[in-house]
């Protein structure tokens, strides 16, 4: 992949645009259409598209998939986490008014920990499955 | 603050496997305390179970709104004596099952596959509880298709090959399964536009769209066949159980299809509602057609297997006719004997599968051939296979035994005695295929691999045990399960309006 | 001209039904995962379809529109389109460690090294 020039240019460039895309619909999700599993996609792409242009090793060392593991797993737990302590509040399961001092609130801020906890699911999984993928072909 | 917890088990039901599959994945490079992590949070699910059917029974039936929204507009957990009595077996076999994964899989599994093949037995067990406990029609797909999803890994992991092509068959069918399903849901939408079970059986008296409403139906029952695997949609199931893993054997069979035939109960009798399906639609007749030819066909081929897992396997779909003989005959008594028949169906097959499982860890093979003259060899695993073999044929004092005379006297009620000499020559079948197991393992000389057999672990046989003693347990004390299933029978029929 | 109006349902049974007839009728495992996933697009389309209500408009407040379309079959679809991409990626991994085992993603020639096996 060496001299393909123009395609590392445009990747270089691009690749930042599309990670702060990704954290924008991330985060505007409240507001205008986006949420957790846009975002992740999105952020996902950015990525794999390094990937493409600069090899698979390259991004393996930065995002090891051990690492990834973990992550995808942490967001689940991030998600249900934010149930639980709904629960502990002593409120029903994932009913966001308990989670501040005044239900708006809470339903702010439990609708941005829940798409958090999709977002970072959803990329390190679309990740995962593409290592998986690519990963396979070159170790046989 | 346990006090406040009290009022959100349905919640934790469904929550407690849901997280401790995550964590599985975290604590991946410790795989004992894995496992000690999936079997604490199988007997805490056992614990919310036992709890809410014991609320259940004394207050009536518990609605849980999750998130706080009120339930036609926000997802409703619903549990009534059906539901929770599903539950109870659900995790009831999760926390036996999972004690017995620790040997059964630190022998089956890849050292680095052990904390993934935890987290996809975990996201099972979450799918088949938030399918069983939901009141809402689209989350049983969305908690279908977890379980189903987990399920084809789980086949996976096993060791032969054709562990590989059985998953992707079963893959592939209950692809289009989950599939009929969402149609069938979808139609029930257009017509009444809403999503509730509760609402969707209140309003769909009014609905004019017949047709619509009959298409809905048959997507749903076609559906719901393919995952409960009844006959001729069983195709699937005999190579899954053969070729997975022990412990997810033994788990899926003893569970998933008894979910899957909660929700046909579900979908025939609360939304749906028996008028539409039995009187201006054949399904009594169909279901009853269906049943008695799988039984047949099961218990039959079951006969001409060489692989002891397949002859389960095969006796499993003769079994899901006995369940679906019952829902078919429509009366109380045949309802109450197919959802007795459910539990100890379970029981049995939970103890089966185990026994298998054990057989498997000391020989590596559960053919014929190589299980000759294990008997001798491992005589505490094959005492628990003939006893549990004998609630399977339906011997007095075992479970088998009371959901067969309860059937039985379910078709003498309604007069059909050819359906009665059907579910005694079922019986009869049974016994053939599984003498033929007991004459290979203990009068057959011993096998090269037998011969250097020794008695499971304890670990593999308490587990076991446990299961085959609540064989006998429940065979000799019916008033717990006998009791419910009429409560749960008499909840289902009530909605005849 | 009622069969023109249902043009949406027409779409939706053809593409299902063709979905299904690849997955029957093709041996090669890739192939019946495409069949597959047209299946479930179908079903997709279907439900997206039933969300539109005549001359609304797109589902997000805007001030001066009174008449919106349906969005909660959309959603439901989001979550449904999620578990198709699940089932297609746990489909084609299936596929690939197929074709390591037996070395090729023909049915038939899978079954011939499994009778011979």
């Amino acid at each position: 992949m060496l001299h393909h020039t123009v395609l590392r240019v445009i990747a270089k460039l691009l690749v930042p645009v599309i990670l702060l895309f990704a954290l924008y619909v991330q985060f505007h999700g409240e507001y205008s259409p986006g949420g957790g599993f846009q975002a992740g996609v999105i952020f996902a792409s950015g990525i794999i598209l390094y990937a493409l242009v600069f090899g698979l090793d390259d991004t393996m060392r930065a995002l090891p998939p051990g690492v990834l593991k973990i992550l995808s797993a942490s967001g689940v737990l991030l998600y249900a986490g934010v149930g639980l302590d709904t629960l502990l509040l002593g409120g029903n399961y994932l009913d966001y008014d308990w989670l501040a001092d005044s239900p708006t609130h809470g339903q702010h801020l439990g609708i941005f920990l829940v798409e958090l906890g999709v977002g970072i699911t959803v990329a390190s999984t679309m990740l995962l499955l593409y290592y998986a993928f690519t990963g396979r072909e070159q170790g046989q | 603050m346990l006090g406040t917890l009290s009022n959100d088990l349905p919640a934790l039901q469904v929550v407690v496997p849901l997280m401790s599959a995550p964590l599985c994945l975290v604590l991946a490079r410790w795989p004992r305390l894995v496992w000690i992590l999936c079997v604490a949070a199988s007997w805490t699910s056992l614990a919310i179970s036992m709890e809410l059917l014991d609320q259940v029974l004394s207050y009536g039936p518990i609605s849980y709104a999750m998130g706080g929204w009120a339930a036609p507009w926000g997802i409703e957990y619903r549990v009534d004596s059906v539901n929770a009595y599903v539950i109870l077996i659900v995790t009831g076999i999760a926390s036996v099952v999972l004690p017995f994964a620790g040997a059964s899989v630190a022998g089956e599994i890849r050292e680095d596959k052990v904390a993934m093949f935890y987290t996809l037995l975990m996201l099972c067990l979450t799918g088949l509880l938030g399918m069983t406990i939901t009141g809402d029609a689209f989350n049983v797909f969305v908690f279908l298709e977890i379980s189903s999803l987990s399920m084809y890994g789980l086949i996976s992991m096993g060791r032969d090959r054709r562990a590989l092509t059985s998953a992707f068959q079963y893959l592939v069918m209950g692809t289009i399964g989950g599939t009929f399903i969402l149609v069938g849901i979808g139609f029930l939408y257009v017509i009444t536009g809403t999503l509730n079970m509760a609402d969707i059986a209140q309003r769909l008296p009014e609905a004019t769209q017949l047709r619509t409403l009959h298409t809905a139906f048959a997507f749903l029952v076609v559906g719901i066949g393919l995952k409960l695997a009844m006959f001729p949609l069983h195709l699937w199931l005999p190579n899954a159980y053969a070729y997975a893993p022990s412990t997810a054997t033994a788990l899926i069979a003893a569970t998933a299809t008894k979910v899957a035939v909660y929700a046909l109960l579900r979908f025939v009798f609360t939304v749906i509602g028996p008028v539409t399906a039995y009187e201006d639609l054949p399904f009594g007749e169909i279901a009853m057609a269906l049943a008695t030819l799988g039984l047949l066909t099961g218990s039959f081929v079951a006969i001409f297997q060489e692989n002891v897992k397949r002859i389960l396997a095969y006796s499993s779909v003769a079994q899901i006719g006995y369940i679906l003989l019952g829902i078919g005959l429509a009366t109380a008594l045949g309802l109450q004997a197919g959802i007795l028949h459910l539990f100890n169906h379970a029981l049995m097959k939970g103890a089966l599968f185990m026994a298998v499982g054990c057989f498997f860890y000391r020989v590596g093979s559960v053919r014929l051939d190589d299980l000759r003259g294990i008997g001798r060899k491992m005589p505490w695993t094959f005492a628990a296979f003939v006893i549990a073999g004998l609630s399977l044929i339906g011997v007095p004092l075992t479970v088998g035994f009371i959901s067969k005379w309860y059937l039985l006297q379910a078709t003498l009620q309604q007069g059909y005695w050819p359906l009665a000499l059907l579910i005694l020559g079922g019986s009869l079948l049974a016994v053939v295929y599984i003498w033929r197991v007991v004459e290979a393992a203990w009068f057959g000389s011993p096998s090269v691999r037998a011969n250097d057999a020794k008695e499971a672990p304890l670990g593999l046989l308490i587990p076991t045990w446990t299961l085959v003693l609540a064989n006998l347990y429940f065979g000799i004390h019916t008033e717990l399960t006998v009791g419910v299933a009429d409560l749960a029978a008499r909840t289902l029929l009530e909605a005849i309006r | 001209m009622r069969f023109l109006q249902l043009y949406n349902y027409e779409i939706a049974i053809f593409l299902a039904m063709v979905g299904l007839y690849i997955v029957v009728s093709r041996g090669n495992l890739v192939k019946k995962i495409a069949g597959l996933s047209m299946f479930q697009t179908s079903v997709f389309i279907l439900y997206i379809s039933m969300g539109v209500v005549d001359g609304g408009s797109v589902p997000i407040l805007t001030e001066g529109v009174t008449r919106y379309s349906n969005p909660l079959p959309h959603v439901l679809i989001l979550t449904a389109i999620v578990v198709g991409v699940a089932t297609t990626a746990v489909a084609l991994s299936l596929v690939i460690r197929i074709n390591e085992a037996y070395g090729t993603v023909e049915e038939d020639e899978v079954h011939q090294q499994d009778e011979s096996f």
